[in-house]
C-alpha cells in the first residue's frame, strides 16, 4: 500500500513537473530559478553630512568633494542685524574618497581659525539578499586645531598642544525604506584644555540623525546630540538642527536652522550655547560640489592590474 | 509496477525532450547610451538574464538595474535613487516574440536578421516595443544582436529641469547575448 501511494505522488510530481515545462503561456524566465544577489544600501543620506556632523555615506572612490558651509548670527537679534544674516562664519572642507569605505578630508574654520582633519571608515555595510546586514556602521574621527592667538593669562600657559580636539564616533545607520534612514551615533570628544575645573576633558555623548525623503531630490533632515550630564560648563547646551537637501545632479544643497555657531565636531558637541526656546536659532547652508577625480572605469583597469600583477 | 516504472521513465524523458531548443544566458550584456550637446552618459549592464525558445519564439530578458554601471559613481546612485528608482522596480523585463522565427535553423552556423516585438517593462511601465536584430548560430550557441531607442518619457521618468541638456528625451539601447543551450 504504502509504495503504491509512494509511486502515485512520485507520477504527480512528474506530472506537475511536465505540465510547467508545457506551458507556454507563462514566462520563459520562471523556468530559470532566481539568482540571489546581495543588494547594499546605498543613498541612505544625500551626503557625507546630515547638517553639522558626519552621516553615514561616504564620498565615492576616487570622488572629490568640495564643502563649503556658512552659518548666519541668531535670528532673534532682528532687524538691525538683518536677522543674523549681517554675520557669518564659514567652513571649508575637501573630503576624498580613497575607496567607497575610506575617506579623508580636511578643513578650515573662520570661528577660532581652526584646522582639522578628519577620516570615516565603513566597517559593516547594510546588506539584503545572498549576505544580511541589518545596519551600516562607520568610525569617524575628527582631530582639530585652534590657531586663534589666545593671550596667555596669569594662571597658565597657552602650549601648542592645548589647541588641540579630537572627536571619535562610531556612526550605526539604517536605512529601514526607501524613505527613512535613522542614524545613532555614540561620541568622544577629547579637550586637551578645559575653561573650567569642573568639566571633564573627555566628553561622552550620544547622537541621533534621521532623514526623511520627500521627494526624490528633496529630504528632510534631523541632527540632535545628548552630553551626558556633569561633563559640559553650566551655559552648554545640546545641539538642535534641522535641515532641508536639495540635490541638483553635482550639487548638494543643505538649508538649515540650528543653534550650533560652530562647524567642526568638537565645536557643535561641546560648545554650543544657543537656545532654541530663545530664538537663538542660526540660518545656514552646506553646498556640496563633487568632482570625479578617478573615474570607475580606470578604477576598474587599476583594480584588474593589480590582480594580475 | 513495471507498468509504472516505465511510465515514470516515459514521462521523465519527455519533460527533457520538451525543455530542449531553448537557450538562455545569465550574463548577457545592455548598455544604453545618452549624447547631448553638454554630456554623454553611457551604463553597462553584464547582469542580464535571457531566454530563448526556439520552438516558438518568445524570447525574455529580466535586467537587475542597479547591475548598471557607470562612469561617474554618482551618476549611479542619481539612476538608481532619482531616476530608475530601483529599489522600488529593481527589474526591468522584455517579453517578446521573433517573427520570423522559422526562418532560423538552429542546428547549423548562420546569421539571420530578425524582426522582434513585444511588451517592454522599465520603471514598473509597460509599452509595446519592435525592433531589428540578428541572431548568430555558433557551434549550438545562440548570440542574439539589436540597437532600438526607448523614450523616457514613456516609462514616466523624470528628468528635471537643472538637467535637461546633460540627458537626451531618448535613449539608444543595445543588447547582446551570447545564450547556450537550456538543459533542465
Amino acid at each position: 500500500m504504502k509504495i503504491k501511494t509512494l509511486f502515485v505522488s512520485l507520477i504527480f510530481l512528474f506530472f506537475s513537473g511536465f505540465t510547467f515545462a508545457q506551458d507556454e503561456e507563462g514566462s520563459l524566465l520562471d523556468l530559470l530559478e532566481e539568482e540571489e544577489v546581495t543588494t547594499y544600501a546605498s543613498a541612505s543620506f544625500k551626503t557625507t553630512l546630515v547638517v553639522n556632523l558626519p552621516s553615514i555615506e561616504n564620498t565615492h572612490a576616487g570622488v572629490l568633494d568640495f564643502k563649503i558651509m556658512h552659518r548666519f548670527g541668531y535670528l532673534n537679534t532682528g532687524f538691525y542685524d538683518l536677522f543674523g544674516l549681517d554675520q557669518a562664519t564659514t567652513r571649508l572642507a575637501f573630503v576624498y574618497g580613497i575607496t567607497d569605505k575610506i575617506e579623508v578630508g580636511f578643513g578650515r574654520s573662520t570661528l577660532n581659525k581652526n584646522w582639522d582633519g578628519f577620516t570615516k571608515w565603513r566597517i559593516l555595510w547594510q546588506s539584503s539578499g545572498t549576505k544580511n546586514m541589518p545596519v551600516s556602521l562607520s568610525l569617524f574621527a575628527n582631530a582639530s586645531y585652534r590657531s586663534i592667538n589666545y593671550p596667555d593669562d596669569d594662571i597658565r600657559t597657552i602650549y601648542p598642544s592645548s589647541n588641540f580636539y579630537y572627536t571619535f564616533q562610531a556612526l550605526i545607520a539604517r536605512k529601514f525604506n526607501e524613505n527613512l534612514t535613522l542614524q545613532l551615533m555614540p561620541s568622544m570628544v577629547h579637550r586637551n584644555l578645559i575653561d573650567y575645573p569642573e568639566e571633564k576633558n573627555d566628553v561622552y555623548s550620544l547622537g541621533f540623525s534621521g532623514r526623511v525623503k520627500l521627494s526624490n531630490r528633496v529630504s528632510l533632515n534631523l541632527e540632535y546630540f545628548y552630553s551626558f550630564p556633569n561633563q559640559l560648563a553650566s551655559d552648554i547646551v545640546n545641539p538642535l538642527s534641522i535641515g532641508v537637501d536639495l540635490e541638483t545632479g553635482g550639487h548638494v544643497f543643505q538649508l538649515l536652522l540650528t543653534n550650533a555657531t560652530g562647524m567642526v565636531p568638537d565645536a557643535v558637541i561641546t560648545e554650543t550655547t544657543g537656545k532654541w526656546s530663545k530664538g537663538d536659532i542660526r540660518f545656514g547652508f552646506n553646498i556640496s560640489r563633487v568632482f570625479t577625480i578617478v573615474d570607475m572605469e580606470k578604477q576598474k583597469v587599476r583594480k584588474e592590474k593589480r590582480k594580475n600583477s | 509496477m513495471k507498468k509504472i516504472f516505465l511510465l515514470i521513465v516515459v514521462l521523465s524523458i519527455s519533460g527533457i525532450t520538451s525543455a530542449q531548443g531553448k537557450y538562455f544566458t545569465r550574463d548577457g550584456h545592455i548598455d544604453f547610451f545618452s549624447s547631448t550637446s553638454v554630456e554623454d552618459i553611457k551604463a553597462n549592464n553584464n547582469k542580464v538574464t535571457c531566454i530563448l525558445d526556439a520552438e516558438t519564439g518568445n524570447i525574455e530578458f529580466a535586467v537587475l538595474m542597479k547591475a548598471f554601471e557607470f562612469k561617474k559613481a554618482l551618476m549611479e546612485e542619481h539612476f538608481n535613487e532619482n531616476y530608475v528608482e530601483s529599489e522600488k522596480y529593481p527589474k526591468s523585463k522584455f517579453k517578446g516574440n521573433i517573427q520570423n522565427i522559422d526562418d532560423i535553423d538552429f542546428s547549423k552556423d548562420g546569421s539571420y536578421e530578425v524582426d522582434v516585438v513585444g511588451q517592454l517593462m522599465i520603471h514598473g511601465e509597460t509599452n509595446d516595443v519592435s525592433a531589428k536584430g540578428t541572431i548568430n548560430i555558433t557551434e549550438g550557441n545562440v548570440k542574439v544582436f539589436s540597437e532600438f531607442q526607448i523614450v523616457l518619457e514613456d516609462y514616466k521618468i523624470e528628468i528635471p529641469g537643472v538637467v535637461e541638456d546633460k540627458i537626451a528625451k531618448a535613449l539608444l539601447i543595445t543588447i547582446d547575448a551570447t545564450m547556450k543551450p537550456f538543459n533542465r
